[in-house]
């Protein structure tokens, strides 16, 4: 690849280009952490920024407890059990890999509406419907072995979830329909679907609680530790292909295009609606990928009762990385290091694990905030956290897309 | 079931809701109220201009703080006699007044951050919900730790038997009357802000914005003074179908207890087509499709309407508000269409 990377619409966080040839290599060191600063900072600032709030609120709230006084050491022990708990074994980076995995993909769903100017909120639907369908899919291929049941079962997950994505996109093409409302809407009917699905056809007979039958020849194959399933490899191959998809195809481009100026690509001779179609089905074949490696991987068979947050902790990840493939794995990996840590700090320093909710909220926070954050910072020529969302809600009000 | 007519059918139908009625009708609206309130809290930001997405959000930390303070001020206040009407106490005040100011702050801050940051609005709305259901969740788990005595709720107006049997008009005073005073005082909201909103000053300068800013300013309205204060408005309306929620509906906080009550309402405000009552029309049609749907898995009744009614799966009746909405969005019956400026941040333009 011989393009630099200064010149690419969004700059990545890249490593000092080889090729520089003649020219300074400080001089583009330095430009390139330049960049890689103005997109990073802010999510880095976000991050630390909630990192200390939590400590506050960590402190404050060991007082609640009967008979406790204010813990000063609490948050570092706290933080410490967090590490250890993600990074600090070999099964804690494994958790770690495993709970990212699903967020690299139902992320990368969300980061591209994100980018065609589509607020996907249905990323839930769509990872549910996704894993239903996946364990459907195993059970009706049960018998033929691995090798047909698992890539059989994933293409069930991904064709389901891009049909629930494809709806919005479908409504919001041709009715105006807004996205936002209808994924919500679909969200709902997709816990009735799953509820109606397991405790009625799906059901596995012989087991006290509704819950489907075991998914058998479609389990993924474990490659490290307890639970490290092959899903984690399909996650980080989905990476460079969505990049691909955004940043060196023509219909990537035009994804962008349609979300910058829909008016403007359709004068160019674009098609927003089919671009619009084509998005929201392949952001929700992502979402239903990752319910699909959920339960593949880690479950094995979908309880009525299932209860996930993946689908929204993909928007924060969307959001925390920019909607940029490469923003999305990092954010995917910290959020999966939170979850994977968040037992292990329980246990050992008495914090909820719902800290973790708590932490992703205040991120959330600081990064709405993030033009105030600017200004108080003093932080120059360093992008906005939500600069690529910012004309999202504008077409709530209009009429369907021409 | 082919061998049925359909006007048999209907007849066994229409029998079967006659029976059930008093109880679907008082269920429909203890059902509907924060239902209804969530998309009264829609309509009066959204008619101004503002989506207010974040609603769920507001209610479900409105719920938690109304409770948690209500505790607290138990704790060290005291126990104390509930008046005979409502059973309003003074804890029970307290959690009130803290839940409504919970929700004005987090209007505040979706006020702040859409109209004078100018950020995208369902961004805001959207952090706000995965804020709240944090936010609450950890002070839940870490509060629930001494399982701390909560303050109660309000009770509902006692209806005598004799003017709930009154022939023709009982249920309806009992579906409507029998209810605590905040739902009482949400249907009285309703109406009133109905008629504030198409018979005054206020009303007309709240359409006007959310249609057109701009004209509205040069005409001398303040748009953004006007948005912030429909903002808080909604914030304080969406508390208060919070505090129904873990002060008169139930007594206690549970995670996550508004449950996509906020969503619904949302849907209920576009079936409505953002006016008050037509929200809370909607609201009642889809909490009488959930009565109906609980009517008929308790006592359907025995004969082959019954059977077809039992056939329909229960999770059929779940998803329907959300299917109308859907169905009512994409204009198939009835298109539903929102203020033209609902959404777009508003810059003034700059002084010449």
């Amino acid at each position: 690849m011989t393009d630099k990377p200064a010149a690419a619409p969004e700059p990545q966080p890249a490593a000092p280009n080889k090729q520089a040839g003649r020219a300074s290599l400080l001089g583009i060191t330095r430009s390139v952490a330049g960049q890689a600063w103005s997109v990073l900072a802010m999510p880095l600032l976000a991050i630390v920024l909630a990192l200390i709030v939590g400590a506050v609120v960590i402190v404050l709230s060991s007082a609640l407890a009967p008979g406790a006084k204010f813990d000063l050491a609490l948050p570092l022990r706290a933080y410490q059990a967090l590490l250890d708990g993600s990074l600090g074994s070999a099964d804690g980076r494994v958790t770690t890999l495993v709970e990212a995995a699903p967020l690299i993909f139902a992320g990368l769903g969300v980061g591209l509406g994100f980018k065609a100017g589509l607020f996907n909120i249905g990323a839930q639907g769509q990872f549910l419907v996704g894993a239903v369908a996946a364990v459907a899919g195993a059970l009706v291929v049960q018998g033929d072995g691995p090798l047909i049941a698992i890539p059989f079962a994933l293409i069930c997950g991904a064709i389901a979830g891009a049909l629930w994505g494809f709806i919005p996109g479908f409504l919001k093409a041709f009715s105006g329909a807004h996205e936002v409302v209808t994924t919500i809407m679909l969200n709902y009917v997709a816990l009735a679907l799953i509820s109606w699905l397991i405790t009625g056809p799906l059901r596995n007979p012989r087991a006290p609680q509704p819950i489907t039958p075991n998914v058998g020849d479609a389990i993924l194959p474990v490659l490290i530790g307890r639970d490290g399933h092959i899903g984690i490899i399909l996650a980080f191959v989905a990476v460079p292909i969505i990049w691909f998809l955004l940043y060196r195809m023509t219909v990537g481009f035009e994804i962008r295009a349609v979300g910058a100026n829909p008016d403007a690509s359709r004068y160019a001779g674009m098609k927003p609606r089919r671009l619009v179609m084509l998005t929201m089905s392949i952001a929700g074949g992502l979402a239903g990928l990752a319910g699909t490696i959920n339960i593949l991987g880690i479950s094995h068979a979908m309880p009525a009762s299932y209860s996930t947050s993946v689908g929204f902790d993909a928007i924060t990840v969307a959001l925390l990385g920019r909607s940029h493939p490469v923003g999305i794995t990092l954010a995917a990996l910290l959020f999966g290091m939170l979850r994977a840590g968040a037992g292990l700090m329980q246990v050992n320093a008495g914090v909820p694990a719902e800290l973790v909710d708590l932490l992703e909220a205040i991120i959330l926070l600081f990064l709405v905030a993030s033009p105030v954050l600017r200004r108080l910072f003093r932080l120059r020529g360093v992008k906005s956290s939500l600069g690529t969302t910012e004309t999202m809600s504008r077409t709530y009000g209009s009429e369907a897309i021409r | 079931m082919t061998d049925i007519p359909v006007l048999g059918f209907i007849i066994q139908f229409a029998q079967f809701l006659l029976d059930q009625l008093p109880v679907i009708a008082h269920s429909s609206v203890s059902v509907a109220i924060p239902i209804a309130l969530a998309g009264l809290c829609g309509v009066v930001s959204e008619r101004s201009g503002v989506v207010n997405i974040g609603l769920e959000g507001m209610m479900l930390t409105a719920a938690f703080a109304g409770w948690a303070s209500g505790a607290a001020a138990l704790a060290i206040l005291g126990p104390s006699q509930g008046t005979a009407i409502f059973n309003i106490t003074l804890p029970l005040l307290v959690g009130l007044v803290a839940a409504l100011l919970s929700g004005v702050l987090l209007a505040l801050l979706h006020a702040w951050v859409s109209i004078t940051v100018r950020a995208d609005q369902i961004v805001s709305g959207v952090i706000i919900n995965i804020a709240a259901l944090g936010v609450t969740g950890y002070l839940n788990t870490l509060i629930s730790g001494s399982s701390p005595q909560g303050a109660g709720g309000f009770k509902p107006l006692v209806i005598s038997a004799d003017v709930a049997n009154i022939p023709l008009v009982g249920w309806l005073i009992n579906a409507i009357f029998n209810q605590g005073p905040i739902a009482i005082s949400a249907i009285v909201l309703i109406v009133v802000v109905q008629i504030l909103l198409f018979r005054t000053k206020w009303g007309l300068r709240t359409r006007a914005v959310g249609e057109h800013p701009r004209a509205a300013e040069t005409v001398g309205i303040n748009v953004v003074r006007l948005r912030y204060r429909n903002v808080i408005m909604s914030g304080a309306i969406a508390a208060l179908a919070g505090a129904y929620l873990s002060m008169e509906s139930t007594t206690s906080f549970q995670a996550n207890m508004s449950a996509g009550r906020g969503f619904i309402g949302l849907a209920a405000m576009i079936v409505g087509r953002w006016t008050p009552v037509g929200a809370f029309g909607a609201a009642l049609l889809f909490a009488s499709s959930t009565a109906i749907g609980r009517a008929i898995s308790f006592a359907a009744p025995e004969n082959s309407a019954g059977d077809f009614l039992k056939s329909i799966p229960a999770q059929f009746y779940d998803a329907l508000p959300y299917l109308v909405t859907i169905i009512i969005l994409a204009g198939v019956i009835g298109r539903s269409i929102p203020p033209a400026a609902d959404g777009q941040p508003y810059e003034r333009e700059a002084a010449a």
